[in-house]
């Protein structure tokens, strides 16, 4: 059968090589609407800390996106801190390096959208109230939000939509926040820590102490940083020409890692929210046969980086099971924070914390260069003092010391 | 007829979907499990494991989705181009389909939206790869907005969908995290591998070997300050998010609610 194209391939071929946006396709910019609610008295627009350290980056459809470089409130991830704590401390380990101060807060809760995705149990005005809440907190301790989960992320930009579109929302919120005292605030850019480490690439690999030129990678995009509310996410015309969101694979080539391609990169990881922690099946499977074989059997990488929560513990966690089924698995996985830190000279287990990860990530050590026997044996001293009573706790200090 | 739909030598089918959609001139029951009503085709209750309504309490709830704020932005008609399906990581392994929920949303068939409420919806990934919709859809907003509904009815779908995880509603609603370090034990987690005992083992430890002053918690991800936790309570007693436990958990609902209003009332709130 012949097939009828108005456009010869050759053409369509050529505009792939060269990105350009289409002026007629832009979405509306919700700016509009957040100044004109500020104009109105109706919220808080809060900015850059200091508009001149900032780093300017391109969106999906070409809207520039502004990211404060330091003085930021690190809007914590429960998944990370709870279950991968290497994930965020890598962030901070990064941020501490390359000199910008930032706010760990403690007056910060969960977005709470794990649950809701995965339960149901809330509404707009509660998961609008938690938003503001946590927003709030930012602007009184006057650091600008950083948010690490790719589902807060993904939620906020929901709830903003979902306030600058509903009036009685807004009425239903602002009830709240005023009972708790707090004024309605919303960040004029949501900016996840992924976009940081973008924006800060040639920074971090000015830095850069470990040669990752022969590191295979594969990256797997979250799902909720560029399907969920896609307009806010970074697309860089040098960056899978403009085609694919630029974040964690700009970051990992700007380190010299060689990035591969394999066929489900859109794939989500199957990690479904409430399937992670209750229907397991189905997300080990699906990270398994949609995931990790697929870029075993195409890219055959070292490590698989990602940016999220739920898609670094879907993509570990989901290996051990799969080998009783002689699925082909076997891969490395963690954040391109601790891929970053790792360059950047980061102690694999004090800083890195991958112990916690659970498919084998010393192969790749040992391609990074790092004797992991020698770390862990570090990590296990300083245990001790801990055990001994030596220290209570290890500091930054303590951390750096090595 | 409606599009998609054929007629194959008296049977109604709907191409594609998988589902029945009536047989023509036959009994209300089919004798195999199955019941007509109107022009479509379900399973018999006490198979399908669910309680069957009356037309108009099907109809009320789908007007309770349809009448959502968020609605008329996630649902701009159907193509039925399937891309959604095609990038759905949920349709790959269940019967499950974001086209359906889209359809029968578009084409108010208030009979298969109560079904899917009841059947489907909880196999959604909530991951959003649908809005890859060229109409703009957002069959996963459609459904998180169905599964609000289904709580808020205590629907069965609903209560067996949260069963096992209500421990999880506690954790985020209680502390204000919702996974924790100490939730990481290898009975629950056994297919996670060996790391997990060796971490649930050493937890106290690694936890203080960590450089943040906010991670050397164990019960929740990070240190939650006081006056934060009770801010959080205000918002679920505020909005109605506590009242929803009630529909699905009634004994949850009531540890949490003495939890929170024991917390107001030792710093002296008064709601």
């Amino acid at each position: 059968m012949t097939t009828r194209s108005a456009t010869p391939v050759s053409v369509i071929l050529q505009k792939k090589q060269h990105f350009e946006r289409d002026p007629e396709r832009l979405p509306v910019d919700f700016h509009d609407r957040l100044y004109e609610l500020e104009a109105a008295g109706e919220l808080v627009v809060q900015r850059p800390p200091d508009p001149t350290d900032v780093v300017t980056v391109p969106t999906k459809y070409g809207r520039p996106k502004v990211i404060p470089r330091g003085h930021l409130w690190h809007h914590k991830s429960c998944g990370q801190c709870g279950h991968i704590p290497g994930y965020s401390t890598s962030i901070f380990w990064v941020m501490r390096k390359l000199g910008y101060e930032y706010h760990d807060p403690r007056d910060q809760t969960s977005c709470t959208a794990w649950n809701y995705y995965a339960s149901a149990t809330s509404n707009p005005a509660a998961q609008a109230a938690v938003a503001l809440r946590n927003f709030a907190a930012a602007y009184e301790s006057g650091y600008y939000p950083l948010i690490h989960c790719a589902t807060s992320y993904g939620h906020y930009k929901e709830v903003r939509g979902e306030l600058l579109r509903h009036p009685e929302l807004r009425q239903q919120v602002r009830q709240v926040m005023d009972k708790l005292g707090k004024p309605m605030v919303l960040p004029e850019e949501i900016v996840h820590y992924s976009e940081w480490f973008y924006a800060m690439r040639d920074e971090i690999a000015a830095r850069q102490v470990r040669d990752f030129s022969g590191i295979g990678v594969t990256v797997h995009p979250a799902c909720h940083y560029y399907k969920l509310v896609e307009g806010d996410a970074i697309y860089d015309p040098d960056v899978y020409q403009g085609q694919r969101t630029a974040v964690v694979t700009g970051l990992a080539e700007s380190l010299g890692a060689e990035v591969r391609e394999y066929s489900t990169w859109y794939d989500c990881c199957g990690f479904g929210f409430r399937h992670i922690l209750v229907q397991r099946d189905f997300t080990r499977s699906f990270a398994t046969m949609r995931k990790i074989e697929v870029m075993k059997e195409e890219a055959n990488p070292d490590v698989v980086l990602t940016h999220d929560t739920g898609c670094v513990t879907t993509l570990d966690k989901s290996q051990f099971a799969a080998q009783a089924h002689d699925r082909k698995v076997g891969v490395a996985v963690m954040s391109e924070a601790q891929f970053a830190a790792l360059a950047m000279g980061a102690h694999p287990y004090k800083v890195c914390q991958l112990h916690w990860h659970s498919a084998d990530y010393r192969p790749l050590l040992e391609k990074m260069g790092i004797d992991w026997r020698q770390a862990w044996a570090e990590f296990e001293d300083e245990v001790k003092r801990l055990e001994r009573g030596d220290v209570q706790y290890l500091t930054w200090d303590d951390v750096d010391a090595s | 007829m409606a599009i998609g739909t054929e007629l194959q030598g008296g049977t109604v089918t709907q191409s594609g979907t998988g589902i029945a959609r009536g047989v023509v001139g036959g009994s209300p029951d089919t004798g195999n499990g199955a019941i007509l009503e109107g022009n479509a085709f379900f399973k018999n209750p006490a198979v399908a494991g669910f309680e069957d309504v009356a037309y108009e309490e099907k109809e009320r709830f789908f007007e309770a989705v349809r009448s959502d704020m968020r609605f008329p932005d996630y649902l701009y008609g159907c193509y039925e181009c399937g891309i959604c399906v095609a990038v759905c990581p949920s349709a790959r392994f269940y019967d499950f389909s974001p086209r359906r929920i889209a359809q029968a949303a578009a084409r108010k068939d208030v009979a298969l939206f109560y079904q899917q409420m009841q059947e489907d919806i909880w196999e959604c990934s909530q991951c959003f790869s649908c809005v890859r919709c060229p109409r703009g859809n957002n069959p996963g907003g459609i459904i998180t907005i169905m599964r609000e509904v289904a709580i808020n009815e205590g629907m069965a779908s609903a209560k067996e969908a949260l069963e096992g995880y209500s421990r999880i509603v506690y954790k985020i609603m209680s502390t204000g995290t919702q996974v924790s370090p100490d939730m990481l034990q290898p009975d629950a987690f056994p297919d996670w591998g060996p790391e997990v005992r060796d971490v649930s083992e050493h937890l106290a430890l690694w936890r203080r070997a960590l450089p943040p002053e906010t991670l050397h918690t164990t019960a929740t991800s990070w240190d939650v300050s006081e006056r934060t936790l009770i801010e959080l309570y205000l918002i679920w007693m505020e909005t109605g998010a506590l009242d929803m436990i009630r529909n699905v958990d009634e004994s949850l609902h009531m540890i949490l609610e003495e939890v929170m209003e024991e917390r107001l009332e030792e710093e002296g709130i008064e709601r």
